[in-house]
């Protein structure tokens, strides 16, 4: 709780300069365009604009990297932690927005608003990853989340982006609820909001079991619904589907991204004495959202949808890491974070090229003969399918392998042999990518691909660039990772 | 710069060389592969002098070439790599194979030729490191890079059911792997370390309990046999044999199937050897089925190249057999008729596909009388066929030789059994000469027949040379392979004392093991 005679220092602006930068700029686009009116509204001053301030703030974050520590009386926790799955979301806002350009403009949309809206959602996300308070939490959740239920549905005269978006909102909002209400009862049981009390506090006494078992179960469903954990999964394939593409592209690797790192910190800090009681039931959810993923990936059609199923698989791998609820799986959770983004970025950021205007063609059939017609876009959507699929040598493979490890480390020995023969059966809805794209003859939608815009040829250069380093050179993610993955310091 | 990572790492170089090449000039890049390969290939020979044929003893971990830095931080990965007598020959096999692939493809393969060139290196690549990695994470690493080659050569060249193949190679190879990689973590979670020779360590000074060792050597077993592939876990194999392009079949049958059994060889028995002893019963027996099993299938095949598959299962029946009689014979035999399989199933292949390319049919009964059209061709193929049955002067002969004596060392009724499928492999093999070079020669046939072209005689005369020379003066080959295998036993044997005797059982032990889980 912040003192009545609360001032602020200017540490505590220091750290949440990311923030502010995305805030300010997102508001001042906002007016720019309203000043400019309906009059060409496609500029590309907005993104410019976009993109300066996420790299202001890409700047702001790693420069606070050397000012860790907590602020506004504790209410935001900048650790290593938080810096990490700040600078990662600002990366993936740079990449959301290089990839719409070309997007915006095929598909005649305003560019004002989507832009900021992006800043708006990542600025949400930025307070989620540095938050310690469950209030602020919820802040940013809603900051984040709200912004997207927008974007989700941003051609409005198109009727999947419609019901994309209002699937979101109502099951969104009403997982949001879950949350909220575990927060509730949380504050009824120890009264306090802050994590670090509340760890404190549930360690020392042993009283009102059933009340912190129920806030956690009430938490774990809200984080659930926002990660696309199963059993509550149903709505990210339609979403995923509906949405545009590059608002699925920045859906499934920020939103997700940071979702993820709220819920360990929650589940690693207020609730880690009692550990031993929501393991197995993340255990569940681990093998379920795996298999749930990967089966129903198999049979899809539509390489949204099917990229859709397959990022739930993946939320799987990364629930196997929190399962294992050790210090490895912290920082397997955060490398594999960052590789999944990159090369999940890489694959939609590839989808959104193809799809052409209206998004037409989405269909993995639709892809045939791509592979010799474009061999720069499909060898490195190759590069990101194989990523996927978890070959050695890309980040996603090494991603994998450090969970698995964390989870034998935690004697997780079935659970790891599930997975990786899960991943298995995953291997082949994407190799089946790979057999349209280069072992079919062309279809007439890639006899005519209009040629890489830039901006959507530098997101392809460097999340494969990212993918490959991750996968090659490790460390250069995994020291940072490992010195990073304890909570408050 | 140390001769063997330069091996290993020419083929890469060369596979992105390549693709930097026009695309349009297929002659080109045909040539330039041509040459980037024998290049590797007279490197690779320097590595012959470098591996001690010393027959004492040598200590283990003690390997040629040996390179051993830092790879990534932690958990600590290791490029450490280094061969000894077993490697050495495979991966001059792999080097010689991939000029000759090349050749046989010149005109074979007619599309999407600059890909097709830079997946064979890659391939090249991924199988060299195999056979050198000295890290587990790194043999990981090399195991499935060679996957993805592989999957697209059969994919994009390969026949009409190719899809299908490929993808069942590749979901097949990986489920195993899977195991394989569990069995990896494992084992780092015990020791400490990725590095083989440091994990043979720990596991000499006992870091398993039994019931451990147990379930990892199920586990790397069957990765390993899934490779081999072992009887009944071949079903992928004629598949992909059967649709994959004559590069891809021979690449595979020569080199890829050799992973399994070089895995078993270098890894299986000298980690997990109480195990590895206590299970040699059933996977005897797995072992002989396979090979008289593979035999007959091979025998009712109307396919030639289903033929030559099946026949592969049947081999390297032999091959399980003689690691497992844990006899010096038994192993050099092994050793010896992996090369052997290599160089004349790769030899039938590339016939098979010769045959191919004229006649457009896989079918034996599309043939018949071929002889009369194209002598040279049937003279080859003749040779490559008594290779392959295992006619005394020819390679295959001294491997299942050896081998039988090492079965029969260890136990005598293994060799018996074994041998019936010596005589099939003669029955299936002079049966399919009988029907496609002998007999009258139909219009169809003496149309489209015509002898080797000087290309294709430059692809298997090497070929024919190596069968003649491994079989006549094996001596040239088999003394690093006996000096690593005295190594590995020697290892094997010290490990196997230590253990108390009366061990418990299978079955007790993985309810033991369950009970400890539990």
């Amino acid at each position: 709780m912040l003192p009545a005679n609360f001032m602020p220092s200017g540490e505590d602006y220091l750290r949440f300069l990311p923030e502010m930068i995305l805030a300010v700029v997102g508001t001042l686009i906002m007016l720019l365009d309203a000043i400019r009116g309906d009059k060409d509204n496609q500029n590309p001053l907005y993104g410019y604009a976009a993109l300066l301030a996420l790299g202001a703030a890409l700047g702001a974050a790693l420069g606070g990297y050397s000012h860790l520590g907590p602020a506004f009386s504790g209410m935001l926790q900048i650790d290593g932690f938080a810096t990490f799955f700040r600078v990662l979301v600002i990366c993936v806002g740079i990449l959301t927005v290089l990839s719409s350009f070309q997007y915006l403009k095929r598909e005649n949309a305003a560019a004002g608003d989507y832009n900021a809206l992006v800043l708006f959602s990542i600025t949400g996300q930025c307070v989620m990853a540095g938050a310690n308070e469950l209030i602020m939490i919820f802040i940013g959740l809603e900051i984040s989340s709200i912004a997207t239920y927008v974007l989700a549905g941003y051609l409005r005269d198109d009727k999947r982006n419609n019901e994309s978006a209002l699937k979101y909102f109502l099951l969104g909002s009403f997982a949001t609820a879950f949350l909220l209400y575990g927060i509730a009862w949380i504050y009824g049981a120890t009264g306090s909001t802050n994590l670090m009390q509340i760890r404190e506090l549930l360690a020392t006494s042993h009283e009102s079991g059933i009340l912190i078992g129920t806030a956690a179960a009430l938490m774990f469903v809200g984080f659930a619904f926002k990660v696309s954990a199963a059993p509550f999964q149903v709505w990210a394939p339609d979403v995923y589907q509906g949405a545009p593409a590059p608002v699925t592209l920045f859906m499934s690797a920020g939103p997700k991204a940071v979702a993820f790192a709220v819920f360990v910190r929650v589940f690693f800090t207020a609730f880690e004495s009692i550990g031993a009681r929501w393991e197995p039931f993340i255990w569940a959810s681990a093998l379920l959202t795996m298999v749930v993923g990967n089966f129903a990936a198999l049979t899809q059609t539509n390489i949204k949808r099917m990229l859709a199923y397959s990022s739930i698989a993946h939320a799987g791998y990364v629930l196997v890491a929190i399962t294992a609820h050790n210090q490895i799986g912290v920082s397997a959770v955060m490398f594999y974070l960052a590789a999944y983004a990159l090369m999940n970025i890489g694959a939609f950021a590839v989808v959104t090229h193809f799809s052409r205007q209206g998004e037409q063609y989405v269909n993995i059939s639709d892809f045939a003969g791509l592979g010799w017609k474009q061999p720069m876009t499909a060898g490195l959507f190759a590069i990101f399918l194989l990523s996927l699929i978890g070959v050695p040598l890309t980040g996603g493979f090494f991603g994998k392998f450090y969970i698995f490890q964390a989870a034998i480390d935690a004697h997780l020995v079935w659970l790891a042999v599930l997975g990786l023969l899960n991943s298995a059966v995953g291997a082949y809805y994407y190799l089946r990518v790979l057999v349209v794209m280069y072992m079919q003859d062309p279809s007439e939608a890639t006899t005519n691909v209009p040629p890489l815009g830039a901006a959507l040829r530098t997101t392809l250069f460097a999340t494969a660039f990212g993918t490959l380093l991750l996968g090659i050179r490790p460390s250069v993610l995994l020291d940072f990772v490992r010195s990073s993955s304890t909570f408050g310091k | 710069m140390n001769l063997l990572t330069a091996v290993i790492f020419l083929p890469l170089i060369g596979c992105l060389l390549t693709l930097l090449l026009p695309r349009e000039n297929e002659k080109l890049v045909r040539q330039f592969t041509l040459v980037w390969s024998l290049l590797v290939f007279v490197i690779s020979l320097f590595l012959i002098s470098g591996v001690s044929s010393d027959q004492r003893p040598a200590v283990p971990g003690a390997f040629a070439f040996d390179v051993n830095f830092g790879w990534i931080g932690t958990p600590p990965i290791r490029y450490h790599i280094g061969i000894d007598g077993i490697s050495l020959w495979l991966i001059i096999l792999t080097t010689l194979l991939t000029p000759i692939c090349v050749l046989i493809s010149w005109s074979y393969i007619g599309k999407h030729v600059l890909a097709f060139h830079a997946f064979l290196l890659l391939l090249e690549f991924g199988l060299v490191g195999v056979f050198c990695a000295l890290d587990l994470f790194l043999f990981f690493v090399f195991w499935e890079v060679c996957l993805v080659p592989m999957y697209f050569l059969i994919g994009v060249w390969g026949h009409d059911r190719r899809i299908y193949a490929a993808l069942k190679f590749f979901i097949y190879t990986m489920a195993g792997s899977a195991l394989m990689l569990i069995g990896i973590l494992f084992l780092y979670n015990k020791t400490g370390t990725f590095d083989y020779p440091a994990v043979l360590l720990a596991l000499q000074r006992g870091a398993l309990t039994y019931p451990e060792e147990m379930l990892l050597f199920l586990g790397f077993f069957i990765a390993f046999a899934i490779k081999v592939p072992m009887f009944p876990l071949h079903t992928w194999l004629p598949d992909a044999h059967v649709e994959a392009p004559t590069a891809g079949s021979v690449m595979l049958a020569s080199v890829m199937l050799k992973m399994g059994c070089y895995g078993l060889l270098r890894f299986c028995l000298p980690m997990f050897p109480t195990a590895a002893h206590n299970n040699a019963g059933w996977i005897n027996v797995l072992a002989i089925t396979g090979i008289i099993y593979g035999a007959l299938v091979a025998m009712v095949q109307p396919n030639m190249k289903k033929l030559v598959a099946y026949s592969s299962v049947s081999h390297l029946g032999f091959v399980v057999l003689g690691l497992f009689t844990f006899t010096q014979q038994g192993l050099d035999g092994a050793v010896y008729q992996m090369l052997n399989h290599g160089v004349s199933t790769g030899a039938l292949f590339i016939l098979v596909g010769f045959l191919y390319e004229r006649r457009h049919s896989l079918e034996i009964n599309a043939y018949g009388g071929v002889a009369t059209p194209a002598p040279q061709l049937s003279t080859v193929f003749m040779i490559t066929m008594l290779a392959s049955i295992g006619l005394p002067t020819l390679n295959n002969f001294v491997g299942e030789f050896l081998v039988l004596q090492g079965a029969a060392i260890a136990q005598f009724r293994l060799a018996v059994c074994a041998s019936i499928g010596v005589i099939l492999s003669a029955c299936y093999m002079l049966w399919l000469y009988q029907r496609v070079f002998y007999g009258r020669a139909s219009e169809e046939v003496t149309h489209h027949m015509h002898d080797l072209v000087p290309r294709e005689a430059l692809a298997i005369v090497p070929l024919i040379l190596l069968m003649v020379w491994m079989g006549v003066y094996s001596q040239s080959f088999l003394p690093p392979i006996s000096a690593a295998n005295t190594a590995a036993l020697a290892g094997i044997e010290a490990r196997k004392e230590l253990r108390v005797q009366n061990q418990p059982a299978l079955l007790a032990s993985l309810r033991e093991f369950f009970h400890a889980a539990r």
